[in-house]
C-alpha cells in the first residue's frame, strides 16, 4: 500500500513539474534560438546543434563551448572552461544532495544531476519538504525539448532572417544572463560590486587585446576562465561569505 | 589542426554531466572550506558578468544598439522581469535601434 501511494505521489510531482516547466520552455526556447545562432557561427549543423542542447542543456557553458569550437582550440581547453563555466552546477548540486532525502538512491541521484539547470534548480530548490525528484523530471521533459529544437532552429533559421532580426535574436542570451546576475545584485551590495568590476575588467581585457597582438591570441574561452578564476577568488579573500547568507541565496 | 566536432560536444557533454552529478552522489555533507565556499558562491555571477560584456555590444550590428539593450536588460531584470522578459525586452530595443539608426 505504501509503495502504490508513493507511485501515485510521484505522477502528481511530475505533473507538478510538467506545469512549472511549460514557462521555462517557452524562455528556453526563445534563448536556444540565439544560442543555436551563435552555434552556426562556430559551424555545427543543425543536428549537432540538436545533439549538443539535449545532452547538455546549458546555457552559458554551451556558449562558452561555441567559443572554444570557433576557436578551433585544444580539446582540454574545451574540458577545462566547460569546468570552470559550471562551476555553479556544481555547487547547485552540493544544494540538492541537502534538498533530496538522504535514502534517495543512486539511479535518481544520476539522474537528478542531469536536469540541473539554473532555472530547474530554482523551482527545485524551493520545493517544500525533501525534493521528490520526479518533480525536476516533469521541468525537463518540457524543457529540454524546447532549448534542443529551440537550438536546432537557430541554426537552420539563423542564416535565413534579415541581418537585423539576427542582430536583434542575438541579445537574447545576454538577456537571459541578466535576468539571471542582476536580481541578486539588487539584494546584495557585493554581487553588484562584482557584476559592474567583471564588466570593466572584462572590457579592459578586450581593450587591451585590440591592441596588443600577445593578448589577441588568448582565445575567448581562456579569457573568461582566467577573469572567473582571479575575480571570483579574490571576491572569496575580500569578502568570504557566510554559511547562513549562502543558503538563504541559493 | 582541426578538431572532430563530435569529440567536443562529447568532452563538453561528459565534463558537464560529471560537475553536475558528482556532488549529488558523492558529497552527502556540505563543503565547509569557507575558500572553496565563497570562490564556488561568486563564480555564476563573474563568469556570466565577463561573457556579456562587452560582448553583447559586438554582437549586435551597431555598438550603440546593444549598449541599448545592455541597459535595458538591467533595468529590466532589476525590476523583477523574469528570464523571457528580460530577453524579449533586449531584442525589441535592438530591433527598434536599428530599424532607426
Amino acid at each position: 500500500m505504501k509503495t502504490s501511494n508513493t507511485s501515485l505521489n510521484n505522477i502528481t510531482q511530475l505533473k507538478e513539474g510538467i506545469r512549472d516547466g511549460i514557462p521555462i520552455g517557452m524562455g528556453y526556447f526563445a534563448v536556444a534560438f540565439s544560442l543555436g545562432i551563435a552555434a552556426k557561427k562556430a559551424g555545427l549543423s543543425p543536428f549537432q546543434g540538436f545533439l549538443t542542447s539535449a545532452l547538455i542543456n546549458a546555457s552559458a557553458g554551451e556558449y562558452a563551448g561555441f567559443t572554444v569550437i570557433a576557436a578551433n582550440a585544444p580539446y582540454l581547453e574545451m574540458a577545462i572552461i566547460t569546468l570552470i563555466i559550471n562551476a555553479r552546477y556544481f555547487l547547485m548540486s552540493c544544494a540538492l544532495s541537502q534538498k533530496i532525502n538522504p535514502d534517495t538512491p543512486l539511479h535518481h541521484r544520476l539522474l537528478l544531476g542531469h536536469v540541473i539547470t539554473d532555472e530547474i534548480f530554482g523551482i527545485s530548490i524551493s520545493r517544500p519538504d525533501y525534493l521528490n525528484p520526479f518533480y525536476s523530471y516533469g521541468a525537463i521533459i518540457f524543457a529540454s525539448p524546447c532549448w534542443a529544437t529551440g537550438t536546432m532552429l537557430g541554426i537552420i533559421a539563423g542564416s535565413l532572417l534579415p541581418g537585423r532580426i539576427v542582430s536583434a535574436l542575438s541579445v537574447a542570451l545576454y538577456g537571459m544572463f541578466l535576468a539571471v546576475i542582476i536580481p541578486p545584485s539588487r539584494k546584495s551590495k557585493t554581487i553588484a560590486v562584482l557584476v559592474v568590476v567583471s564588466f570593466m575588467l572584462s572590457f579592459l581585457l578586450n581593450y587591451f587585446a585590440s591592441v596588443s597582438s600577445i593578448i589577441a591570441n588568448i582565445s575567448e574561452g581562456t579569457k573568461t576562465i582566467i577573469l572567473t578564476v582571479v575575480i571570483s577568488a579574490a571576491a572569496a579573500i575580500i569578502k568570504p561569505v557566510k554559511q547562513e547568507e549562502e543558503q538563504n541565496d541559493a | 589542426m582541426t578538431h572532430n566536432m563530435y569529440i567536443y560536444i562529447f568532452i563538453m557533454a561528459l565534463t558537464t554531466y560529471a560537475v553536475r552529478v558528482l556532488p549529488l552522489t558523492l558529497i552527502r555533507k556540505q563543503v565547509k572550506n569557507q575558500f572553496i565556499q565563497s570562490f564556488l558562491y561568486y563564480v555564476p555571477y563573474v563568469t556570466l558578468a565577463v561573457m556579456t560584456f562587452p560582448a553583447i555590444i559586438n554582437a549586435t550590428q551597431t555598438p550603440v544598439s546593444g549598449l541599448a539593450a545592455l541597459i535595458i536588460g538591467i533595468i529590466a531584470a532589476y525590476f523583477g522581469a523574469g528570464l523571457f522578459k528580460v530577453a524579449v525586452s533586449c531584442c525589441f530595443i535592438v530591433l527598434i535601434f536599428e530599424l532607426f539608426l
